[in-house]
């Protein structure tokens, strides 16, 4: 990767107009993995000096700004009740915590990366992205949307809800990105199945979901119908991490036991 | 003993944790050209044309370096002694490029982004040629990587390069053939095992400077540094006179830094410029550029009879040395020859098979060499065998195994590329190292599954292991133990501490000799001007060769002291009582302390300075009982080490705890081999996992429990009963691994690593079975 | 451009690219404490304390380091000096190049939880790796000193 200059900026505003500006500016945020990529930036958009790394609680969402460190998330008293901490714990296991000092949530967001361990979890949950001109869109539409314009997120809000939820991250070691990741949620009757790192981007199973959610109760046989439909649904593949095949497998056991878990 | 056995910090440490400026590039000059070599993209090519102006013309470009440079004088990278039984089929630079990684050429500049910007100017036209990357094909395979005429080998190895054969060897005791006839059972089974990479965290690092003598000064994180000397002024045709080798403190070697790896590129680019000039490689290269384990393909055939006596094992490898013959055949051999005297009451045994060339990374030293790779296949199979005849494998293990006394037929035949020695095992607690291993896991009451909820399965499984102590008839060390006025000692050694505490051992070793503290000891290592020779930290020599001489030397300098002090007393040398502190003589005494400042600067005056060397002619071997437990999810395949025992026997450890982190580091790297790692090719012979977000070395949260302890074992022969533990730590966790998942769920794993995909792949197919 | 950063409690002034990563930096600098192991985030041994927090230096843009505060075990050497005791007397230290890494992580970690459970210290310093080892010397030695044993 290569820099040719570097801009602080002092509003979004500002942000905004110098990303636009140049098709090779781009907004630095933590970095991290800036460097395994080979793109010449133009002008890198440093965020610092805007104060987008608070996390304010309002009385029906944590509002989470981009710049917020995937530490800072994890480490936030609130969010670790919220979907019984499903959140910290997701983020617990990506990488070491000098990582997560510097990766930022929005640059793991904006990068819709397909080994996001970041993405899963919040699917499953009740997302909303603000962004500077765009306004707020949902993590869902964010994730399919094919619009590629430029612009600034600002904030990322989770809306609270009484649900219940888990993740799983299968890694071969405690520095490995997911194989694959699962998360389900429950709120009243209603779950929500998100696969990821299949290794492409993360997916809702919706047909098993909607298997899950007609059924009148969750027995251990509707929990075996709907990993087994999800395991048809969702396209999986090959790479040098895992198969196919292993990936379907393992998915499918990780849902039958997210499951048992949020219904117990 | 007073400071052997004991658990004392190492000598290093502390200044090293506190960031103490101590590792090759910390000591560049700051003057230095940044050297960058240009890697070929091609796994088999030959450079048609090269076209350096555009670099060279590059503004703070100083030299570029391609094949047209240097003669063509082959040599090899192996860093052995010398006449190496590897061939020299390496040219500093070549025409031709035979894996992907290979040396093209090489630029040095001013600083790194322009050394960078200089490679990307080098134009080449290629002649791509059709690469061998499946190694079972490569023996007799119409492609020829090695069709260069030049290349040779020192004496015969059965080097064969018309056949892309690097070496090859067979040897035989008894009739395999009729023996196996004669046996009730007979277990035959096929192994593959892959491509490790060392992964120490220091990456190859190497600088140079000339004099003010116009002296080449290189200072290399390197495992052998006199060898380095030698093979800089042969390969190069620079008198070895005018080459001095520093090797600073070196972040981990693992065999990896036994081998050539930048010294001769900056060595050329500092001689033709006059300039310092530094490399460091990218992890990358380390990955793709360096050395790595061979991969081997092993067949096992062992018989036995019903009363659970093994009567036979043959034993045919096929290894994979890569695009160059680094420890071809010595790695090979030790597969056999570290692995096969463990069962020495077998009427007969065979080892032969062949070690060819393929367009990969090559493959060289790595700890364990050749011994992991073996014991994976013999150990596995023992288990598999002793399940056809319905014996425990331990009691199978017991009854056949090498017990104190006794010898092999094999040490002698099989050496390192030679003919071996013949020896007794004088120290061997192998039979002590099995029971109290079981006492520990509670072998007998896990044995060898037990069912816990949620689809989870824990299996227990064992291995056993030898290694050896350094090469005999082969390895020399040698120490100077210096006396200073006021009584402190400066020892002086060739050995070359890579992490594993060898200044402190040996420091340790010379204190218990001349009866004093570690603080008096002050120890320099591998400087080829100022210490004495070694061979190098490889072949688990240094505790037992390099710590033999420091023995010696510091006993012959009690004498001298000894000697002196009946001088100034005025007494017989027989008259002398001496404690290390003070000698005395009935009423008579003086402290050392007194005696050495007598010796500098009033009476008698001389230097006290006294250098010994230590040639072995027996290598004994180390021996241990490794038990694996672990658990196994059956719908996953994902697998947790839940404890690992390891009992070992490497005589006296002379430093309790740094013994134990050289077993318990080669226990986690052996789980490493186990489970997770795999150097991962593309069909065209490109590295996938160039790097340690895809390479998975084992992090602290795959480690649970390690439990190590030490037999009481004393080898006459070593230092104060030393014996060595460098390697032996890392053979057992590949077949005790894949004995305890067999043993949890059923499902045997011949191919490394036991990854929960093959894993998963097997309980799946044993349900379709059912 | 020009980075004014305070390291180890000292304001300095950096003039560097703005593609500089600060492990290359703080070399340059002569801070040799910082290790280069892996370029690519995952080993450790460039950990390096931004604004006390334990993050790899070779993958923080130098220019992030704009009014912020960088610590490297010259830093805090009376603490890498006690914890070295307890390295050695476990035989934890071994070749000694992720050591320097491994004390600002542990440091940090005393700071930020002053009582971790083994999970914690595990999950604390996954971060950096250590190939000579196999950890569990490291984790004992980490333990006692945490315990001021």
């Amino acid at each position: 990767m290569k820099i040719n200059g570097y801009q602080t900026v002092k509003s979004l505003e500002e942000a905004y107009n110098l990303l636009n500006e140049n098709k090779q500016n781009a907004i630095v945020a933590g970095g991290a993995w800036m460097r395994l990529s080979s793109k010449v930036i133009e002008t890198a958009i440093d965020l610092s000096g805007l104060e987008l790394d608070q996390i304010v609680e309002t009385k029906d969402a944590f509002e989470i700004g981009a710049m917020a460190t995937l530490r800072q998330v994890e480490k936030q008293e609130g969010l670790k009740n919220l979907y019984n901490g499903v959140l910290s714990k997701a983020l617990s296991k990506i990488m070491g915590v000098p990582i997560r000092n510097v990766a930022t949530i929005g640059g793991s967001i904006i990068g819709k990366y397909s080994f996001s361990d970041v993405l899963t979890p919040l699917l499953v949950m009740n997302v909303e992205l603000e962004f500077y001109k765009k306004g707020k869109i949902s993590l869902e539409d964010f994730l399919v949307s094919k619009d590629r314009s430029k612009d600034v997120l600002v904030k990322v809000i989770i809306k609270k809800e009484e649900a219940k939820a888990y993740f799983h991250k299968m890694q071969k070691t405690g520095l490995d990105f997911a194989v694959v990741n699962v998360a389900i949620s429950k709120k009243a009757d209603t779950f929500k199945i998100a696969v990821g790192a299949r290794p492409s981007l993360v997916k809702f199973a919706l047909e098993a979901m909607a298997f899950v959610n007609d059924a009148k109760e969750v027995t251990e046989e509707v929990i075996l119908e709907t990993a087994l439909i999800a395991g048809k649904e969702l396209k999986f593949g090959t790479n040098s991490k895992a198969s196919e095949e292993y990936r379907r497998n393992i998915a499918m056991a990780y849902i039958k036991r997210g499951l048992r878990e949020v219904i117990k | 003993m007073k400071v052997v056995k004991h658990a004392l910090p190492s000598v290093d440490g502390k200044g090293l944790m506190m960031g103490r400026p101590a590792y090759t590039d910390d000591l560049a000059d700051p003057n230095s050209l940044i050297v960058k070599v240009l890697r070929s993209p091609h796994a088999y090519a030959k450079i048609v044309k090269i076209d350096t102006s555009k670099a060279e013309a590059l503004e703070g470009v100083e030299i570029v370096l391609t094949y047209k440079d240097f003669d063509r004088r082959p040599h090899t990278r192996a860093g052995q002694g010398f006449p190496e039984p590897s061939p020299y089929d390496k040219f500093v630079l070549d025409q031709w490029v035979r894996y992907i990684g290979d040396e093209t050429a090489c630029v040095a500049a001013v600083d790194e982004e322009t050394a960078q910007a200089a490679l990307k100017l080098i134009e080449i036209e290629w002649d791509i040629l059709e690469p061998i990357l499946d190694f079972e094909t490569a023996l007799d395979n119409e492609i020829l990587i090695h069709p260069e005429p030049e290349i040779f080998e020192n004496f015969p190895i059965g080097f064969d390069p018309k056949r892309n054969l690097a070496a090859a060897y067979s040897m035989e005791v008894g009739n395999v053939e009729d023996s196996l006839k004669e046996c009730d059972v007979v277990l035959e089974a096929q192994f593959f095992t892959q491509a490790q990479a060392h992964a120490a965290m220091e990456p190859h690092t190497v600088n140079a400077r000339m004099d003010y003598q116009n002296r080449l000064v290189l200072y290399t994180s390197t495992q052998a540094p006199f060898h380095i000397r030698r093979i800089v002024s042969q390969s190069l045709d620079f008198p070895m006179s005018r080459i001095r080798v520093i090797k600073p403190r070196v972040g981990g070697g693992f065999g990896g830094k036994q081998h050539i790896h930048g010294e001769l590129l900056v060595s050329t680019v500092t001689i033709k410029t006059g300039k310092p000039a530094k490399m460091v490689y990218t992890r990358k290269e380390v990955f793709e550029s360096s050395f790595q384990r061979h991969p081997m393909r092993l067949d096992i055939k062992l018989g036995a009879m019903k009363d659970g006596t093994l009567k036979a094992i043959n034993c045919h490898i096929l290894s994979d040395t890569g695009a160059y013959g680094e420890h071809a055949l010595t790695v090979f051999m030790v597969a056999g020859a570290k692995v096969l005297p463990l069962y020495n009451k077998v009427d007969s045994v065979k080892f032969y098979g062949d070690v060819v060339y393929t367009n990969h990374t090559s493959a060289g030293a790595y700890r364990g060499y050749g011994a992991i790779q073996g014991n994976f296949a013999i150990e596995s199979a023992i288990d598999m065998l002793c399940e056809k005849l319905g014996v425990d494998p331990i009691e199978f293990r017991e009854k056949n195994m090498m017990l104190k006394d006794e010898t092999s037929p094999i040490f002698a035949i099989m050496g390192e590329g030679t003919e071996g020695t013949a020896m007794n095992m004088e120290s061997c607690e192998l039979g002590y190292c099995v029971s109290r291993g079981q006492e520990l896991l509670k072998w007998k009451e896990k044995y060898p599954r037990v069912e816990l909820a949620d689809s989870k399965v824990r299996g227990v499984g064992m291995a056993i292991a030898m290694q050896g102590s350094g090469i005999p008839y082969i390895d020399m060390a040698s120490a100077t133990v210096k006396l200073n006025d006021d009584g402190f000692y400066n020892l002086l050694v060739g050995a070359t501490d890579i992490g594993q505490g060898s200044d402190t051992v040996l420091a340790q070793i010379a204190a218990e000799a001349l009866e004093t503290t570690l603080d008096k000891i002050i120890v320099y290592s591998s400087d080829s001007d100022l210490t004495p020779f070694d061979t190098g930290a490889y072949a688990s020599s240094t505790t037992y060769v390099s710590g033999n001489a420091v023995f010696k030397a510091a006993m012959d300098m009690k004498r001298a002291i000894v000697k002196e002090g009946a001088l100034a007393l005025g007494v017989k040398v027989e008259d002398i009582e001496y404690d290390g502190v003070v000698l005395k003589a009935g009423d008579k005494e003086i402290t050392l302390k007194a005696l050495s400042n007598r010796l500098y600067y009033s009476e008698d005056q001389k230097q006290l300075m006294i250098t010994n060397s230590y040639f072995g002619t027996k290598s004994p071997p180390p021996f241990m009982a490794g038990f694996a437990e672990v658990e196994v999810d059956t719908e996953t395949g994902e697998i947790k080490i839940v404890e690992y025992v390891s009992v070992v026997d490497c005589g006296t450890p002379i430093n309790l705890a740094l013994a134990k982190g050289q077993v318990e580091g080669g226990i986690v790297q052996g789980i490493g081999m186990a489970v997770y790692e795999e150097v991962l090719y593309t069909k065209t012979g490109k590295s996938i996992n160039n790097n340690f977000l895809n390479y998975h070395i084992p992090t602290r949260k795959e480690i649970n429990k390690l439990t190590t302890e030490f037999a009481e074992s004393y080898e006459e022969s070593g230092p104060f009963g030393a014996k060595s533990v460098g390697e032996i730590g890392i053979d057992t966790p590949p077949a005790a691994i894949a004995n305890a998942v067999y043993n949890a769920v059923g499902v045997r794993i011949q191919t490394l690593p036991i990854t929960p995909e093959k894993i998963l792949a097997g309980i799946l197919a044993n349900k379709a079975k059912k | 451009m020009k980075v004014n950063v305070k390291v180890n409690g000292q304001n300095k002034v950096f003039n560097i690219e703005p593609g500089d990563y600060l492990l290359d930096t703080l070399r340059k600098e002569n801070y040799l404490s910082v290790k280069k192991g892996c370029d690519n985030s995952s080993c450790g041994v460039c950990t390096v304390l931004f604004d006390g927090k334990p993050i790899k230096s070779c993958s923080l843009l130098t220019a992030k380091t704009e009014g912020h505060e960088v610590t490297t075990v010259e830093g805090i050497q009376k603490e890498a000096d006690k914890l070295s005791d307890y390295f050695g007397a476990e035989g934890a230290d071994q070749c000694g190049y992720c050591t320097p890494g491994m004390a600002l992580s542990v440091h940090a970690l005393k700071e930020e939880n002053s009582n971790p459970s083994d999970e914690e210290i595990k999950e604390y310093l996954t971060g950096n790796l250590c190939r000579c080892t196999g950890y569990q010397s490291q984790h004992i030695a980490i333990r006692n000193y945490l315990e001021d044993k």
